[in-house]
């Protein structure tokens, strides 16, 4: 190994300088100038990106002795982490700072999230990817954690701990198990030491298998381990419920394919049984449930979990169509979960949340454009054409079809149809309904020009998702 | 000139759609009466008398004796999964798009001063709307043909519930789920052949070779999603509660053009895609039309309310449509069952023009009583002479009297079951009678007699706009009525050929 090797691994060291450079920064930066803090974050997410794409390499780089990889699928995955988690950011600079919580730690806890999540999609061995996934885990716990006056905040964090360390564990179990059987971490060689022996597929592989499920299922919060999606998103201040809800659910996807995909791939019918539970019972589950809802973040965190039903039904199929579809979906998803909070924080201003449902009534008289992104979000969510929601389904439903399992695609177009009765309804509010809250809508230039262009590209996406479907193809192929 | 002669189908769609995306960007002020919201008026019958008189060279340069699409349009779209953007026009679609371009312009005058709130958003829906019509029914590839499709919704679900009456929302949500799952079905049957064929393109459906099993799943797909629509028994139950709530408008566009599209699903897509599937499934759909015809018939003849008397009435008279079309495969001669499609679609556009217009009379009592309840009114023609000569004209044509335009579709279809089987033309001419009774029986208590209460003594007769309106359409149905040939000649080479289609097997 020589110096230009980690040039491949660029992008992760330069932003952990830059992060520790914020850190120090902050500390020197006045309360009533901590915008600087946000620059300095933003700068370094500009930095990290230009990095990104700047040295890639040509090739599948796979570096440190197995425990990490370059490829086409981290770059995309990395650069859109990036500007996720930008959006994220800007999203939030107005609520915190209305809401007296404008503290650097904010953006600090959010960069060492981006820093597990870029790990987690370069992880090419079972530890590095725990590592990168445990970053991202304990930085999330104390963001939700982070407004500690707040007992909703508090108890949500103190749910999320235990159910996510339950969960690591079982992460943790399954691989031990995997780890017993092949004598190997790192996933080509796991790929091949179970194609050149058979036996080693049997019920000891099948158990560690199993826990690998339970772990990468509670990250995603598919059912039966859903249960914190719904209370972390409820309690968590809404700029932090965006963070969970966005850039993650890309790096979750990045432990799904690189741990069954690439690592256990060649037992892929055992694990995609258990995926298509999992996905079924999420489907069902999160769009029945999101019926009952009053509070906007608890229904968006049941319509979480059934389009996580979509994503793991893409995965079940096993082709590299199926993966395709996946990645579509979850990119495309994470666009316009964005957008749906980035309205909820627009609404919300000093000491008020918006976080019911009723926050939305009338609100087609108070902003008219503001109204019309949300609709165009919602029912991009609901899978109406043109918007590009639309294509994510229309991709996994020819994925499901092309392996023959029609009952699937059915059972897939109900559920959307189930799930279009609570995004109607915002809209139903917004449009309907006359405004109990006649308050103006506050915001600065920069976060209405990137959220106006945020539900745009759910628009533009819709109309010409060519390109988009292409590169998932090509990256995945 | 060259440019808009080789893209008039685009502009047609596009045209209304940025017309209307520009009245939003303009948006309302929270005044009716200003001159802004005037100005919105103006810009809305603008576009829309445009996009009729553009849609007119659509009917110049139509060509009767083509057998091929005309005026095709093919350019990639989605190149990834081979889907294009691909329309093209035949006899089948042409009339229908014409009804469209027609009856949109007219929905915007009837709809001038009597929206009150939000005009700019009311009519840049319709706007929006009207494209994406045109787009349903000029597009020939499967991907593009549902986003139109399923894209419609929206503006509908929008002035249902923005603009409508009491119950509107239980009244559009009900539309909007009823119609999405149907439609999602039809969905998951459009990827199928996609897997089929390896494209979305209509044409390469209706070649591909299917099993009778996948036919037959593929028919069930495609009833679901063009039965609620049409709408048929029974699964008609959203059309009554949509049709009351709705705005004048939005049961105008309703009635005369959603409906529609139903039955042009059955015919561009149930019959040559599937055409085994459809022969097996067709006792069925006639039997689910002559139910229709007959028990929706008896159910319009109880209501109390108007609007529900005429969507009911609707629905018994689409009945005629899918039973024209099914009863192909019960008829020897190939004559016959040209007569049947042929019936089926003329009673389409004719429909278009006749409920059009019933909705359009309730609309102006409405305006004027705000009631819809028939026992509210009595003797109204002492009072609007003018009006009671229009209602009655159109009550007429609803009942099917010769002359008119609802008397040439039906008829056809009739006679078309007559050479299939004596019963069903029996169960058929039925509705000869019941439309009759629930129509003349409600103008009887609505126009005639003496003049019920203060609020009829108080009605005053049409004004100039209302007048236009319903002028234009009673002209429409007498001369749809009197002097059809146009209208079948521009159908027959495309029947004749989708009947060839047909007879076809493709196991």
């Amino acid at each position: 190994m020589n110096l230009t090797d980690f040039i491949a691994a660029a992008p992760e060291m330069t932003l952990l300088g830059l992060i520790c450079v914020v850190l120090i920064a902050d500390l020197f930066i006045d309360d009533d100038k901590r915008v600087l803090t946000f620059w300095l974050s933003m700068a370094s997410l500009a930095v990290t990106f230009w990095v990104l794409l700047s040295t890639a390499p040509a090739d599948t780089t796979v570096l440190f002795h197995g425990a990490y990889v370059s490829d086409a699928l981290s770059q995309v995955m990395k650069l859109s982490i990036v500007g996720f988690v930008a959006v994220v950011f800007l999203y939030s600079r107005d609520y915190l700072r209305a809401n007296d919580l404008h503290k650097g730690e904010y953006y600090v806890l959010g960069l060492f999230g981006l820093l597990g999540m870029m790990i987690m999609v370069s992880a090419h061995s079972m530890l590095s990817m725990y590592l990168g996934l445990e970053t991202l885990a304990l930085s999330q716990y104390a963001l939700v954690a982070f407004d500690r006056n707040n007992s909703n905040s508090a108890e949500a964090a103190m749910k999320y701990f235990v159910l996510g360390a339950i969960a690591s564990g079982a992460l943790l179990y399954g691989i031990s198990w995997v780890y017993g059987i092949t004598g190997t971490l790192d996933f080509a060689e796991m790929s091949s030491t179970i194609a050149v022996n058979p036996e080693l597929n049997s019920l000891p592989l099948w158990v560690g298998l199993a826990f690998l499920v339970v772990g990468i299922a509670f990250k995603f919060g598919a059912v039966p381990f859903h249960m914190w999606i719904p209370d972390v998103y409820e309690g968590a201040r809404s700029p932090i419920a965006l963070y969970i809800a966005s850039a993650p659910k890309v790096a979750a996807l990045a432990l799904l394919l690189r741990i069954l995909v690439d690592g256990l791939g060649v037992v892929q019918d055992t694990w995609a049984d258990m995926l298509m539970v999992l996905a079924v019972l999420s489907l069902l589950l999160g769009n029945i449930v999101a019926i009952a809802q009053t509070n906007i973040k608890r229904m968006l965190g049941y319509s979480t979990i059934g389009h996580v039903g979509f994503i793991l039904l893409a995965v079940f199929c096993g082709t590299a169509k199926g993966n395709a579809a996946a990645l579509f979906y979850t990119l495309t998803y994470v666009v316009a979960t964005l957008g749906a909070f980035g309205i909820i924080i627009l609404l919300s201003r000093r000491g008020y949340d918006a976080v019911l449902l009723s926050d939305f009534k009338g609100l087609n008289q108070r902003s008219p454009w503001t109204a019309f992104m949300m609709m165009m979000i919602m029912l991009s969510l609901a899978g109406i054409p043109p918007l590009v929601g639309f294509f994510g389904k229309l991709n996994v439903i020819d994925a499901v079809l092309s392996v023959g399992h029609t009952w699937l695609a059915v059972l897939m177009v109900v559920a959307s149809v189930i799930g279009a009765y609570y995004y109607l309804r915002v809209i139903w509010y917004m449009y309907f309904e006359d405004a109990e809250d006649q308050a103006v809508l506050l915001a600065g230039h920069d976060t209405r020009i990137v959220l106006s262009l945020n539900a745009v590209a759910v628009l533009a996406l819709g109309i010409v998702p060519g390109w988009l479907w292409a590169l998932c193809v090509s990256v995945l192929s | 000139m060259n440019f808009l002669a080789q893209h008039i189908l685009s502009v047609l769609i596009w045209f209304p759609v940025l017309g209307g995306i520009l009245l939003l960007i303009i948006g309302d002020d929270g005044d009716s009466g200003s001159a802004k919201a005037g100005l919105m008026r103006i810009s809305a019958l603008f576009v829309t008398g445009i996009t009729f008189v553009l849609s007119t060279a659509l009917y110049a340069g139509f060509d009767n004796t083509a057998l091929s699409m005309q005026f095709v349009e093919r350019v990639p779209w989605v190149e990834a999964i081979n889907a294009f953007y691909y329309l093209g026009v035949d006899g089948i679609s042409t009339p229908l798009i014409l009804l469209t371009t027609f009856v949109t312009p007219l929905v915007v005058i009837s709809s001038w001063d009597v929206i009150k709130s939000r005009p700019a958003q009311y009519f840049a829906a319709f706007l929006i709307l009207e494209g994406l019509m045109i787009g349903v029914f000029s597009a020939l590839d499967g991907l593009l043909f549902y986003v139109f499709w399923e894209a419609m919704l929206v503006p509908m679900f929008l002035i249902i519930g923005v603009w409508g009456g009491q119950r509107r929302v239980y009244a559009t949500i009900k539309f909007f789920l009823y119609t999405f799952l149907g439609s999602v079905l039809m969905l998951v049957a459009f990827i199928y052949l996609y897997g089929e064929t390896g494209g979305f393109d209509l044409f390469g459906y209706m070649n591909v070779s299917l099993s009778l099993t996948a036919q037959k799943l593929i028919f069930i797909a495609f009833l679901a999603a063009f039965a609620v629509k049409v709408p048929m028994w029974p699964v008609h139950t959203w059309l009554p509660d949509a049709h009351v709530e709705a705005p004048t408008g939005g049961s105008v566009i309703l009635a005369a053009i959603m409906l529609k599209m139903g039955g042009y699903g059955f015919i561009r897509l149930s019959l040559p895609i599937v055409p085994d599937g459809s022969a097996y499934f067709a006792d069925l759909v006639i039997v689910m039309s002559l139910i229709a015809i007959v028990y929706i018939g008896f159910v319009a003849l109880m209501q109390k309310d108007m609007k529900k008397l005429i969507a009911y009435s609707s629905i018994a008279h689409m009945g005629f449509v899918t039973l024209g079309f099914f009863l192909v495969w019960s008829i020897s001669s190939e004559t016959g069952a040209g007569l049947g499609m042929t019936g089926g679609m003329v009673q389409m556009i004719s429909h278009g023009l006749i409920s059009g217009a019933m909705f359009l009379c309730v609309g102006v009592l409405y305006d004027r009583v705000h009631s819809r309840q028939i026992s509210d009114y009595g003797g109204v023609a002492n009072t609007m002479p003018v009006f009671a000569a229009f209602m009655v004209l159109f009550s007429m044509a609803n009942a099917g009297l010769p002359g008119t335009s609802g008397f040439v579709g039906e008829f056809m279809v009739i006679i078309a079951s007559f050479k299939a089987n004596f019963w069903y033309a029996f169960l058929a001419a039925t509705t000869l009678i019941l439309g009759a009774a629930y129509t003349l029986w409600m103008v009887k208590r609505v126009l005639y007699g003496e003049v019920a209460n203060d609020n009829v003594a108080a009605l005053k007769d049409l004004n100039a706009r209302e007048f236009i309106v319903l002028g234009i359409l009673a002209i429409s149905v007498l001369l749809v009525g009197l002097w059809p040939a146009p209208l079948v000649d521009m159908m027959n080479v495309s029947i004749e050929q989708l009947l060839a289609q047909i007879s076809q097997p493709k196991l």
